[in-house]
């Protein structure tokens, strides 16, 4: 009895590894190829997930409905790849803009929905290789390209009706997606417009301002002058109005307040 | 006569004195009155800050190359190896990472640029809300709103001379600010840059002349003469005990309020060294060069700047047109406009005041507190917060942002404010003005005044001791 | 008013205590005080702390020479400046005795001199009988010099008005990226956005290069089903290529946002060329006018044609004056 427990025990724990070590594998920059080559048993498991999770917007074989969701034939494993790990996808509300949480979905039901859609044709999911790109041309492109919605440290801001994101999150194969896709209103680019190497070479520029080196001290946002205004105001001008008080107070000797009169005059 | 070592200080003085005639000048500066009060340090904040500016700027001035000619990039900074930058953008690359202690003075002196024009703010506050631009300090007081706007000018000059991605667009926009003049804005700004935008190279250098000697050798000059009016009209003073129009009442130069206002220049210099040190700021290899065909997100300007920034993103798209030219671009609206009416009503203040707000063309030297004058006081709210709201709505974008509320929506929300929020402050701060006054009582500071009682015998006793009344006087 | 009048009229007031302010009545007061004496240990204290100033600025020496990191610098002198400025604040309030003096104020005005100014200042001009006429003369001669002293300005600018009008765009000029490669249509896929030159437009000083204003351009790319342009433009965007200046037409600044939804069905905004600087918002679709935002004039339009080695070129000189609005733009 005692033994059989043990054996049901270590087969879930090592089932539990064994997604584990998926789940990180997946997480990593190496792609998987294109759905064509995906096992039907994983496209299968993908179209259920898809007809409970997906289907309500984007119809039951991914045709899309007009003024909910788009149709995702053509679009590949690309696409759903970048929208299901970064959480954009599933949206509950089909006129909100995606925004990036966690993802709604393990890695192994992300994989099976990427093999469904990927199925319906389309780009497979790229492979990006940040060191095998230029640091300098990627600042050059990210700054051509890419800063005026991202901010030129990627930092995120607005256009006219929508958010964009900052870049703090994003992989290297997040950045080779989004560039492909053009998610939301952002704009996209090819392969004439941006090639293959020209993408490592934003990922790794993307990769530099994850990581900045501040050499001036506490990078306060690298967003520029408002956080300096406010640092400057709060912080310096405030301390300096504290010296002055100090400096300056002088303890004035006043008599007690007295009580108010009973009747007024 | 013994010679002794205890003379020495004497001949010290002795010699200065038998060549210039000092002594007595040295005198007068020995026994000279300040006025104690702590908002009376902010000018000196502001005079420090230039000090600290003008040592830091120095240093720089020895190492920036003001040259806008393009060159490739072959310095420290990897991101950046092979583009094609400006000389002049190069050399702050090369102060930032190659000069020992280049950073530093870079950011110290930045900082510091940040505190002075705050440190002015502050001080053309206090000098609004206590009535002390009234005679005879109204001279003065227009020298100090100069002094203002020079500094703002100043500080744009000196923050767009590394040619990096924020500053010049900032630029860029100055100049569209210049070309929307009416009429004479084309020749005006074309004649200033050398050709059209980004101009020749020769505009860089003329940028690096003015905010390194001209503007500088007036602020300084103009600072000397601001002093120099201090010191022959005496500071003024609030009310208090033996406080009168005619004397001042204070510490006296030596030893007392030279000691503490050197500790200030002190404490002026160590806060934005501190900050210098600990805090980056304007870090240009991060924003990468400028070139006129690439922006970024959120730009902004230096925090001065900001209402300017603001008012040109509110203005509504008018622009107006005569004889098939187009008189007034929109530009013109937020950059000269608003900016020229908030400095006009600064200008024409002391003369608002004495023949409509206040009604009194006597000279004073006493005081007023904010609460004792609540119709200025309520006026000058007004003001600022009209500055303020759009001020804020310069920075509606990050706020959007942050917040996620729509930025077409938070422009209507700020054009209502500009409307709405004047009044309210106007209303809000005569009100809280007349509280206080009736109260006697300062909300953090308590009650002030003198106790008087009737005593037995018929007199009055005032603070504890007798007092006599000349029933003469009223 | 005579001196003698004036005399009396002051002394009246001075006795009836008119000229104080309206504040006085309160009881004479004399505030000045010295108190002197410094408790031992606020000098042993201050001593102590400036001992210490020294030892952070050869801290500072030290790093200056040995490892130059910005933030240790910051720190050394900032020490030592902070505890220089508390040792003189220490020293202000607790060593050297604390007054308070009273001083009188001095009098400014003095009417009578003020008058003996303009008395002294007409006896100059004693015997002169055509004052007006010399003034007028002085007058005119001091504009003359002020404005021989002042033309040297215009030396400052080419003062060609010329330059705000011209651009390097020419039918049959090809657009090329920033690296100086032609552009060809089939790699502007729909949805996307490029930025171009002019080829071989020549340096800034010739009108042209990249920096200049009148160079650049964005590419986008739309669905031609979906254009609005106006008759006149309607073959100025092939394969729904559109190209458009890249300076903004309210203040100069690079447009390089471009907003294009994915899924038009749930996204109510169109395409639309945005400006960082202040949100002006352009319509690409009906030929770049103002969706939104203060710019005052629609963004120019460059006709785009497609040439047989499917390279994209200029079709003619942009739709309208690049950049900013100034007097000189027709309207």
């Amino acid at each position: 009895m005692r033994r059989r427990l043990m054996m049901m025990v270590a087969l879930v724990c090592g089932a539990l590894a064994l997604t584990d070590f998926a789940a990180h594998r997946d997480a990593s920059a190496t792609p998987s190829p294109t759905s064509t080559a995906a096992p039907s048993g994983l496209v299968a498991q993908g179209h259920a997930l898809f007809d409970s999770s997906c289907a309500s917007c984007h119809g039951l074989s991914a045709q899309g409905i007009s003024g909910r969701a788009p149709s995702l034939h053509g679009v590949g494993a690309l696409a759903a790849d970048f929208y299901l790990q970064t959480g954009r996808m599933p949206l509950p509300n089909p006129k909100a803009q995606p925004l990036r949480t966690s993802p709604a979905f393990s890695q192994s039901k992300i994989k099976a929905l990427v093999a469904y859609v990927g199925s319906f044709g389309g780009p497979g999911i790229p492979t990006v290789q940040p060191s095998r790109g230029s640091l300098a041309e990627g600042q050059r492109l990210f700054g051509l390209d890419c800063a005026g919605c991202h901010t030129i440290q990627g930092q995120g801001g607005i256009v006219t009706g929508a958010i964009v994101p900052a870049l703090n999150q994003a992989t290297p194969r997040q950045v080779g997606e989004a560039v492909r896709i053009g998610p939301y209103v952002m704009p996209r680019f090819g392969e004439g417009e941006l090639t293959d190497t020209e993408v490592n070479s934003l990922a790794r520029y993307i990769q530099s301002i994850q990581h900045p080196d501040n050499l001036g001290g506490w990078g306060i946002g690298r967003i520029g002058p408002i956080p300096e205004g406010m640092v400057a105001w709060l912080l310096a001008a405030a301390a300096l109005l504290l010296i002055a008080r100090l400096l300056g107070e002088r303890t004035s000797e006043q008599p007690e307040r007295p009580p108010r009169p009973e009747s007024s005059a | 006569m013994n010679h002794t070592a205890k003379d020495r200080p004497v001949d010290a003085v002795a010699f200065v004195d038998e060549r210039l005639g000092v002594a007595r000048g040295m005198r007068w500066l020995m026994d000279y009155v300040f006025p104690d009060h702590w908002s009376f340090l902010l000018g000196e904040i502001a005079l420090y800050s230039f000090v600290m500016l003008v040592l830091t700027g120095t240093f720089l001035a020895l190492f920036f190359d003001p040259d806008t000619t393009q060159t490739v990039y072959h310095g420290s900074y990897q991101a950046l190896q092979g583009q094609s930058v400006s000389d002049a953008y190069a050399s702050t690359l090369h102060i930032s990472f190659d000069v020992s202690g280049g950073l530093l003075a870079r950011q110290v002196h930045h900082w510091a640029a940040l505190v002075f024009v705050a440190a002015i703010t502050l001080h053309l506050l206090r000098i609004v809300f206590t009535g002390a631009f009234r005679k005879p300090r109204d001279i003065n007081y227009f020298i100090g709103v100069t002094l203002l706007a020079l500094a703002i000018l100043e500080g744009f000059a000196g923050y767009s001379l590394p040619d990096d991605l924020l500053s010049g667009m900032g630029l860029a926009i100055a100049w569209a600010v210049a070309m929307s003049l009416p009429l004479i804005g084309g020749p005006f700004a074309t004649a200033l840059w050398g050709g059209r935008f980004p101009g020749s190279t020769a505009f860089e250098s003329r940028l690096f002349i003015a905010h390194v000697f001209l503007l500088p050798a007036i602020i300084g000059g103009l600072i000397a003469v601001h002093l120099a009016i201090i010191m022959r009209q005496r500071h003024s003073q609030f009310p208090g005990p033996g406080r009168r129009e005619d004397n001042v009442v204070g510490t006296p130069m030596w030893p007392g309020y030279a000691l503490r206002s050197l500790g200030l220049f002190a404490a002026v210099a160590a806060v934005p060294v501190l900050m210098g040190g600990l805090i980056q700021i304007n870090p240009v290899w991060l924003w990468g060069p400028y070139h006129p065909y690439i922006g970024t997100n959120g730009a902004q300007p230096d925090w001065y700047l900001g209402w300017l920034i603001g008012a040109l993103r509110l203005m509504p798209n008018l622009e107006i047109h005569a004889f098939g030219h187009t008189l007034v671009p929109n530009p013109f609206f937020g950059g000269v406009l608003f900016p020229g009416i908030v400095f006009g009503l600064l200008y024409a203040l002391p003369w608002l005041d004495r023949r409509f707000i206040s009604r009194d063309y006597r000279r004073h030297d006493l005081l007023e507190r904010p609460r004792d004058n609540p119709r200025r006081s309520a006026l000058a709210a007004a003001l600022l917060s009209t500055v303020a709201v759009v001020f804020a709505a310069g920075s509606a974008d990050r706020l959007f942002f942050q917040f996620g509320f729509g930025y077409e929506g938070a422009v209507w929300f700020f054009r209502g404010a500009f409307l709405v929020v004047p009044v309210i402050a106007y209303a809000v701060t005569k009100r809280v003005c007349a509280e206080l006054a009736r109260e006697q009582a300062h909300p953090l500071r308590g009650w002030s005044g003198h106790v008087v009682i009737r005593n037995h015998s018929g007199g009055f006793d005032a603070d504890g001791e007798a007092i006599e009344l000349d029933t003469a006087e009223r | 008013m005579s001196r003698a009048w004036k005399a009396i009229v002051m002394f009246v007031l001075w006795r009836t205590g008119g000229l104080r302010s309206h504040r006085q009545g309160q009881p004479e007061v004399d505030p000045s005080e010295r108190h002197t004496g410094a408790p031992a240990w606020a000098e042993l204290l201050v001593v102590a702390v400036l001992l210490l100033v020294p030892v952070a600025a050869l801290a500072f020496v030290a790093l200056f020479v040995l490892d130059p990191n910005t933030q240790l610098l910051g720190l050394a002198l900032g020490a030592a400046l902070a505890l220089l400025a508390c040792a003189l604040v220490l020293a202000g309030r607790w060593l050297v005795p604390q007054e308070t003096k009273v001083e009188q104020r001095p009098r400014l005005a003095d009417p009578d001199a003020a008058r003996e100014v303009i008395e002294q200042a007409a006896e100059g001009v004693e015997g002169i009988t055509r004052r007006r006429l010399l003034a007028s003369a002085a007058g005119v001669a001091g504009a003359g010099l002020t404005a021989a002293v002042v033309i040297p300005v215009a030396a400052l600018g080419p003062g060609l008005e010329e330059q705000l009008r011209r651009t390097p765009w020419r039918a049959g000029r090809a657009l090329v990226d920033e690296q100086g490669n032609p552009m060809l249509a089939a790699d502007i896929i729909e949805r996307s956005f490029q930025t171009a030159f002019p080829q071989g437009a020549g340096t800034a000083a010739e009108g042209g290069g990249q920096e200049d204003l009148g160079s650049p351009v964005v590419v986008v790319r739309v669905d031609p089903a979906t254009l609005r342009l106006p008759a006149e433009r309607a073959d100025w965007a092939p394969q729904g290529i559109l190209a458009y200046s890249k300076i903004c037409t309210h203040a100069a600044c690079a447009i390089s946002l471009f907003r294009d939804p994915l899924s038009p069905s749930t996204e109510s905004k169109g395409p639309a060329l945005v400006c960082p600087c202040h949100y002006s918002t352009f319509d690409v679709l009906d030929g770049g006018s103002v969706e939104f935002g203060p710019a005052g004039r629609p963004l120019p339009q460059l006709p785009l044609t497609i040439d047989s080695a499917g390279v994209l070129r200029a079709a003619g000189p942009m739709s309208g004056p690049v950049g900013p609005s100034w007097w000189g733009d027709p309207s």
